[in-house]
């Protein structure tokens, strides 16, 4: 049986995350909770926006409403990686070999680790980061498409054009597919594998009752999990051409709540799933077997992360009920 | 672990949003409300910092960003931007009471307001309040004949500040206050100087909720007479200023049918190409009045900048109030029609390119 050791924050949970085995609460007000024999509260920014988990597994990379990009890692030493600035830094994304880039308006920064700085300039707002999981690249969601270009030389961006507001971008493990999730209630997606010069391959990925607030592949990259129906969406992508022509899993349903958060489990192929009520379930992709995490709390479910052998997992809530379950007991 | 009870929605935070051309006054009203002590806080959205002077971790930068919505509509714009800091703001309620969104200049306020009704979760949170366009009365003329935006912005408005009333001969102001009746009759106009508009004039004013504006206006709809403007010394008192008018209006539509003529625009006013066409009728059959306002505003949605109405439905004892946004309409009962009050049916266009004839003939047909 699954067990549940409640932490209550008083305050809208914007990420959970595993550093290493210790396990982070970042809060909307900028305040991090690291528990780590004793709960440790680290006061990173005023008004926390967006976090991101370095690819080593032990650092959360902030930004924040006054502007500052911050670093915390598993034993609690605190770095900033960007002074206070007049723009709120509404996005950021952790990449390979240290990198960390954060944009604030129409202006990309990627850190590398070196210490060297580079910058994009994009014609509107940028909202949505993700660093490709091979080479040095970033994929910079937009108004109408994602750019996605070299961090290192001068080649200019590829663009990846799709009408509309795309707000949050994301590779598939494998690096062969690139996805936004919409202002619109949709997914969209584009093949990446394709010959060069080739016409690009969109995927649509539609009919969701709410827009998609949270996305999460499965650990090989089979399948993209997605909020915004009243189960989880598990879209197929072990194909050569994704989910084209492919219905999606749908898992978890529930008559009287909307799924909010999703996170896939590290190794098996199964997927948690956060409800508008602070329920949580575990489903297993092969046959939709549920297995109860959670019973509903005060407030939707807003993140949820799984440690890396993958038997803890821990939750939040936009009213701060947050927590970490033993899925062993 | 025991079952823990859901939380209770909190109220939805107004917001005002706040328009005006470059040098109307928007930064010194923003700066007095930012500074008096009335007991309220704001948080602003504004797209630069420019001259407000207050130091407030509450002013928040964005770039403004017109978003199309993907559903091939051209007129269902919203603004990116504040779907992106509505939600952040709202991560920490309990900060501030109200939210102000200042626009540029130029700004165009349909997506702005547009915004706090197409997204679901802006429009779960937030109500729109009302609109306010900031004009300066000495340079109104000017700003008509070559921006298109300057009409829009009082077009949109629920609020209309004429500011720097000492700037211009009591003559001009009459000229210029005719100009911003002919272009939206409903608004509520306050004219004023170096922006000291009474700040209850402007913010929480309820514009957006339909049966609130009514309880704050008993004569919303009434607005066309020339002589209905708030000045500095206006005491408010509606009611008696509008009894003789109504009167009137109830003398003249006594028999059913007629639709009512619009206040139609001073001859004088040629750079104009917003109008506003004001219908009556006597109590409507719903089942002709939806599928007509529906088809209106899908077909001249763009043209329509706003629309509000207050009908009398057949065999209904309720008013049923209606606004919209192009296509956006949004309709609700308010409450029962009292016994002295007279049943019919008033509704305003404000647009470009409306055909007055059409929507008179077609309004009159949804009559029971």
């Amino acid at each position: 049986m699954p067990t549940v050791a409640p932490i209550d924050l008083d305050d809208h949970c914007l990420a959970t995350e595993f550093l290493g085995e210790v396990p982070v609460f970042a809060l909307a007000s900028g305040q991090v909770v690291r528990l780590d024999h004793g709960t440790h509260h680290h006061e990173l920014h005023d008004g926390l926006l967006a976090t991101a988990r370095t690819w080593d597994g032990h650092g959360l990379v902030t930004g924040g409403e006054d502007g500052k990009v911050m670093r915390l890692n598993a034993d609690g030493s605190e770095s900033t990686l960007r002074g206070p600035a007049r723009k709120w830094v509404s996005v950021v994304a952790a990449g390979p070999q240290g990198a960390v880039a954060f944009a604030d308006g129409k202006a990309a920064t990627v850190l590398l680790s070196d210490g060297t700085e580079k910058s994009f300039e994009e014609a509107r707002t940028i909202e949505g980061l993700a660093f490709a999981p091979k080479g040095l690249r970033l994929a910079m969601a937009r108004y109408n498409g994602v750019s996605l270009t070299f961090v290192h030389g001068s080649a200019p961006a590829l663009d990846f054009e799709w009408k509309g507001a795309h707000n949050q971008v994301t590779f598939s493990p494998d690096g062969r597919f690139l996805v936004t999730s919409m202002q619109e209630n949709a997914l969209h997606g584009w093949k990446l594998d394709g010959k060069p010069g080739a016409e690009q391959r969109h995927m649509r990925m539609t009919g969701y009752p709410a827009k998609v607030k949270s996305l999460s592949w499965s650990s090989k990259g089979k399948w993209l999990a997605s909020s915004g129906a009243p189960s989880a969406i598990v879209w197929p992508f072990s194909a050569k051409d994704g989910p084209m022509g492919k219905a999606p899993l749908e898992l978890g349903q529930r008559a009287d709540a909307m799924v909010t958060c999703v996170a896939c489990h590290p190794t098996e192929d199964l997927v948690a799933i956060g409800f508008g009520d602070g329920m949580v379930l575990a489903v297993r992709i092969a046959d939709s077997k549920e297995a109860l995490l959670r019973r509903p709390g005060k407030g939707p479910i807003t993140a949820m992360a799984w440690n890396k052998p993958g038997r803890l997992l821990a939750f939040g809530s936009q009213a701060g009920d947050c927590g970490v379950v033993d899925i062993a007991g | 672990m025991s079952e823990a009870p859901v939380s209770t929605p909190v109220a939805p935070i107004p917001v005002t949003v706040l328009t005006g051309y470059l040098g109307a006054g928007k930064t010194t009203l923003l700066n007095r409300i930012l500074s008096e002590p009335h007991g309220k806080r704001y948080a602003v959205i504004v797209n630069e910092f420019g001259e407000i002077g207050i130091d407030n971790d509450l002013i928040v930068e964005s770039d403004e960003e017109i978003y199309e919505m993907n559903n091939g509509c051209v007129c269902c714009t919203v603004r990116g931007d504040l779907i992106r800091v509505v939600e952040g703001l709202m991560r920490r309620p309990g900060r501030f009471d109200a939210i102000i969104v200042e626009t540029t200049g130029l700004a165009d306020p349909v997506p702005v307001a547009q915004t706090f009704f197409m997204d679901d979760d802006v429009r779960a949170k937030t109500r729109l309040d009302a609109v306010v366009a900031l004009v300066d009365a000495r340079h109104l003329p000017a700003r008509l004949k070559d921006s298109r935006e300057a009409e829009d912005q009082i077009a949109f408005a629920d609020v209309v500040v004429l500011n720097k009333t000492d700037l211009v001969t009591p003559e001009e102001l009459e000229a210029v206050e005719r100009t911003v009746r002919a272009i939206n009759p409903s608004a509520r106009i306050h004219r004023t100087e170096r922006a000291a508009v009474p700040l209850d004039a402007v913010l929480d004013r309820g514009a957006f909720d339909l049966s609130r504006a009514l309880d704050n206006d008993p004569h919303f709809l009434d607005h066309g007479h020339p002589d209905h403007a708030c000045g500095p010394d206006c005491d408010h008192d509606h009611e008696h200023h509008h009894h003789g008018h109504d009167h009137d209006h109830d003398h003249d539509h006594d028999h059913h049918g007629h639709a009512h003529q619009d206040h139609s625009a001073p001859a004088d006013i040629h750079d104009l190409t917003v109008k506003s066409i004001s219908l009556r009728a006597g109590p409507l059959n719903p089942k002709r009045f939806f599928p007509w306002i529906e088809k209106i505003t899908q077909m001249e949605g763009p043209n329509i900048l706003r629309l509000k109405g207050i009908l009398a439905f057949e065999d209904d004892a309720d008013r049923y109030v209606i606004q919209g946004v192009h296509m956006i309409v949004e309709g609700d009962h308010q409450r029962a029609w009292k016994e002295d009050e007279k049943r019919e049916s008033r509704l305003v266009f404000i647009g470009r390119d409306l055909d007055r004839e059409k929507l008179e003939r077609t309004f009159l047909a949804c009559q029971a």
